[in-house]
């Protein structure tokens, strides 16, 4: 019952708002979803103690409703209950509420808002399937769900073209990476005749000999499944080859942002692979595929952000950039890390992200950093918000005594990467640790940017500027608490102490596979260096942007070429664009004009409809309406029956 | 020797000039009545042909219920002329095209 | 036999002339008349074949009233005089082509035909020369044919009647008499006596 109403109050609710929204009104539809959701919240939080905490609490199924049955296919909607799914609906669930309240301030004056809160409502309960499913089809059911709600949030303020094709090309991108996923299922089907993943995952080990044979070449079948699945997540948590929507996916309101971009769609590829580690980790080829696209996107995705200009921007390569890092823990084995890594990110980029709403609130819609500054003092409370939040995103913290969200989980992806003697780990390891220097200098460059310094937005601007209502501001203490206390809290039973009383069977590794209790013990030098990356990162910012702030435009100017580079974030979109957009919009033009035009409208509705035009205006010419033309025919007619027979006659 | 087989002949003639007359003029549909009444004439010749070379009276009975018929069809026609002619004003074969599609 | 076979072929050969004529003429007087010459020599034709009463018949009636009402209506229409136009000459080819296509037929159907493999009714009356044409005709036409008989006189009341509805015109300034009317008439009420002033109209 529990678990139900978890999972369906956001439909209700969004169900009642989308249909109905018109008619109970914005302030009913908003108080309503809220509601719903914050019940959602707080029943996931007692979920979670009753599965992670509490002693002799099995993991369950709750068969919903039977799907379908087709040959050897039998699928049911099914909510399933184990750690990984608490930790995720506690998250979802969690974030989606802070934004359904925050939402209600920062769209106040938007007319269409009740379907803004539908599509939230929407949003949470397709995630909410995707975390709950007990079989692979539910979950690509969720999966479909938050790609339909992400499209229709992002290109939420539809008469805008900028949002309309930014919509668009989240949807296509994902679509890309939905495809390598579908294609995974179909093979688990055909290798394992099931997609219940208990069957799955118990059967797993049966199959590690089988391979798969796929246009003469054959691969080990489970390694061949991961990687479609992986290519999945690719797509959906926006790594290194298809991260090119996430950024153009800011064109979306903020909240649609914190709670889809930051906390929780993105984090569904993270939740795909820890969902599926009894396969992953019987392929260690594709874990080690899997770090390198980690690492790579936390490298690119960091140095991308240190020279964007847009505030939202900033933070979207900021997301990119840690969702790698959660890539990594996944593929190094440490699961539990990255899922702990999702945990604490949710709360403070959630955070960082309507903190930046609430800037841009403030300075009436503006998001260009290089017209903000010196806020700190018409905005304070912001201002520690948004402190908070970078503090906890750069891992501060004395190890060894406290530190913030990001510390524990950030810095125990490094220990990890260090940890492990895999060839591929070095690389990773040296990414992570300049890209964590990266992430303290982006950080800091962005609250100095915005909040310190002399103003340089114009004097209309400045004097609009307004603290954000209580209503926007409120929602954000929760995750205030969850950024700062998240990571010190529970730290030791997501990966230290009582790891393996948490997770349970949810997650599996295998018996070789020690990497959690190895990353505790590397040496003291290794644990203090991302806290030093973080110093340098501080001091670096504090010098170009508050010392000399003429510095970082010198620099632009003299390397120009890699500004160029960094600010057209690589110019992937340009290479994509060459490779992929324009043959397909030609190949696409070439079978419009020639194909259907010419050759099947020419032969086919059009061809015939003018001949039957020709050959009716020389019928018409038969009825002139002249009697003895009609007698005249008739007389033609008599003749050739008579020729006819005595033809016939004759033989 | 004058054989049944020349009266035939003669009505045969007969009757295709009277088709032939049917739709070769375009002066007026009098034209065409005339016409018909060729070809009734050329039947009756037919019919009254074979009641004298088979001895049997039906075929003169037959050619004067025709004759019959054929009067009061042209009374008819010609009355449906001369009021066609009072409506329009014509009677050009040329002009009556109203049933043209 | 001389006689005959010239008569038939001065008969025939005059009839199939002015049937041509009746088609080809300019004026539609001159077709009329080349029509009455027509059925004259069919009435010839009729006489050689024995049908007398058949051949009178058709000079009385179709000479007389047919033709003659074909020249009422010719004269009152005033109709034009049209030369052949183009046309009919575009028409010529095929119309003569169709024509003597039809009359081969016609006449090869004739001379392959076997004349002994269609059955005789009865009312084969011998060629007797005791009874005239006319009392042979009359002896079957009112006593076996007698339906026949009956329905051509409706055939003929009805083109009577129709002839005369369709052409009837009401013209309303004609003076008519309503008898009905006239009868019912009250003789109190058509009378009236008005004493009048003398100098003074009514």
């Amino acid at each position: 019952m529990i678990y139900s109403s978890i999972v369906f109050l956001p439909l209700i609710g969004a169900l009642i708002t989308g249909l109905f929204g018109k008619t109970i009104g914005a302030r009913a539809s908003e108080i309503l979803t809220s509601s719903f959701v914050s019940i959602s919240a707080i029943l996931s939080w007692i979920v979670l103690g009753n599965v992670g905490w509490v002693d002799g609490a099995n993991d369950e199924v709750v068969v919903i409703l039977k799907w379908l049955t087709s040959g050897n296919l039998d699928l049911s909607w099914a909510i399933r209950i184990d750690t990984l799914t608490a930790v995720m609906l506690v998250v979802v669930n969690t974030v989606s509420a802070v934004v359904h309240f925050y939402s209600i301030g920062y769209m106040h004056h938007d007319p269409s808002r009740q379907r803004f809160f539908s599509y939230l409502s929407l949003f949470t309960f397709a995630m909410l399937m995707l975390v709950t499913s007990n079989n692979f089809m539910q979950l690509f059911f969720g999966w479909e769900g938050v790609g339909l709600a992400s499209y229709l949030l992002i290109g939420f303020w539809h008469h805008k073209d900028s949002a309309n094709n930014a919509a668009m090309k989240a949807f296509i991108v994902n679509r890309v990476g939905d495809f390598g996923f579908a294609l995974g299922i179909f093979c688990i089907f055909y290798i394992f005749g099931s997609l219940d993943f208990d069957y799955v995952f118990s059967n797993v080990k049966y199959m590690t000999n089988q391979n798969i044979y796929i246009l003469g070449y054959s691969f080990n079948s489970i390694s061949f499944i991961c990687v479609l699945l992986f290519i999945g997540a690719m797509g959906k948590s926006a790594q290194f080859f298809l991260h090119t929507w996430l950024p153009d996916a800011m064109e979306g309101p903020t909240p649609v942002s914190a709670l889809i971009h930051a906390a929780t769609m993105v984090t569904a590829g993270v939740f795909l692979v820890a969902r599926c580690s009894p396969l992953y980790e019987m392929a260690p080829n594709v874990m080690s595929f899997i770090v390198f696209i980690g690492a790579t996107t936390a490298i690119f995705a960091a140095s991308v952000a240190l020279v964007q200009n847009d505030i939202k921007r900033v933070i979207a390569y900021s997301t990119c950039s840690q969702l790698g890092y959660m890539f990594v823990a996944l593929g190094l084995g440490a699961y539990q890390v990255g899922i702990f890594h999702l945990f604490t990110h949710a709360f403070f980029k959630a955070l960082l992200f309507l903190g930046a709403g609430s800037v841009i609130h403030a300075m009436s819609n503006e998001q260009d950093m290089r017209n903000m500054g010196g806020l700190r003092k018409h905005i304070p409370k912001t201002y520690v918000l948004m402190l908070v939040g970078t503090l906890a995103l750069t891992g501060f913290g004395i190890p060894g005594v406290f530190g913030m969200a990001g510390f524990y989980s950030k810095d125990a992806i490094v220990e990890a990467a260090f940890a492990t003697n895999l060839a591929i780990s070095s690389y990773a390891f040296t990414m992570l640790i300049i890209a964590a220097f990266m992430t303290s200098f982006y950080s800091w460059r962005l609250v100095f940017m915005t909040f310190h310094g002399a103003p340089r937005a114009s004097e209309e601007v400045m004097s609009h500027i307004h603290e954000s209502p209580n209503i926007m501001l409120v929602p954000l203490l929760v995750l205030v608490l969850g950024a700062i206390l998240s990571g010190y809290l529970f730290y030791d039973s997501f990966i230290y102490h009582d790891f393996k009383e948490f997770w349970a069977s949810s997650i599996y590794i295998l018996k070789e596979n020690n990497i959690l209790k190895d990353l505790h013990y590397v040496p003291t030098i290794i644990k203090w260096t991302p806290t030093i990356m973080m110093v340098l990162g501080l001091l670096l910012a504090y010098y170009f942007y508050i010392r000399r702030p003429n510095i970082p435009s010198k620099i632009a100017g003299d390397q120009e070429v890699l500004y160029k580079f960094l600010l057209n974030k690589w110019y992937f979109d340009e290479i994509y664009d060459f490779l992929f957009v324009k043959p397909t919009v030609s190949i696409g033009r070439l079978f419009w004009k020639a194909g259907d035009e010419n050759i099947i409208n020419k032969y086919g509705p059009d061809g015939i409809s003018k001949q039957v035009i020709r050959v009716t205006k020389k019928l018409v010419q038969l009825q002139s309406g002249l009697i003895y033309h009609y007698a005249f025919s008739m007389i033609i007619g008599l003749s050739i029956f008579i020729t006819f027979y005595i033809i016939i006659g004759r033989g | 020797m004058i054989t049944i087989n020349h009266y035939l002949v003669l009505a045969s003639i007969l009757f295709v000039i009277g088709i032939f007359g049917v739709f070769l003029n375009k002066k007026n549909i009098i034209i065409i009545l005339m016409s018909i009444e060729l070809m009734l004439l050329s039947v009756n010749i037919n019919f009254v042909a074979f009641s004298s070379y088979l001895n049997d009276i039906m075929g003169q009975i037959f050619s004067l219920l025709i004759l019959t018929v054929a009067a009061a069809e042209a009374a008819i026609g010609l009355a449906i002329l001369v009021i066609y002619f009072r409506n329009k004003g014509s009677i050009s074969v040329d002009d009556i095209n109203e049933m043209k599609g | 036999m001389i006689v005959v076979s010239t008569l038939f072929y001065l008969f025939s050969f005059i009839m199939i002339a002015s049937a041509f004529m009746v088609v080809l003429s300019r004026n539609p007087v001159h077709s009329v008349l080349f029509l009455i010459l027509c059925f004259f020599n069919s009435a010839g034709i009729f006489l050689l074949l024995g049908a007398e009463f058949l051949a009178f018949i058709l000079v009385i009636v179709y000479v007389g009233a047919v033709a003659v009402l074909f020249l009422f209506v010719v004269m009152m229409l005033d109709v034009e005089f049209k030369s052949i136009s183009s046309t009919v000459i575009s028409y010529l080819p095929i119309g003569m082509t169709i024509g003597f296509i039809l009359l081969a037929e016609l006449i090869l159907v004739l001379f392959t035909w076997d004349r002994d493999s269609i059955k005789i009714i009865a009312y084969a009356t011998e060629n007797n020369e005791q009874i005239s044409n006319t009392e042979m005709l009359g002896m079957v036409l009112y006593t076996d044919n007698i339906l026949f008989f009956q329905l051509a006189g409706l055939i003929l009341l009805a083109s009577m009647i129709g002839a005369i509805v369709l052409t009837v015109n009401h013209r309303p300034s004609a003076k008519r008499q309503n008898i009905s009317v006239q009868v019912d008439r009250d003789p109190k009420e058509s009378i009236e006596n008005i004493k009048v002033k003398p100098g003074s109209g009514i």
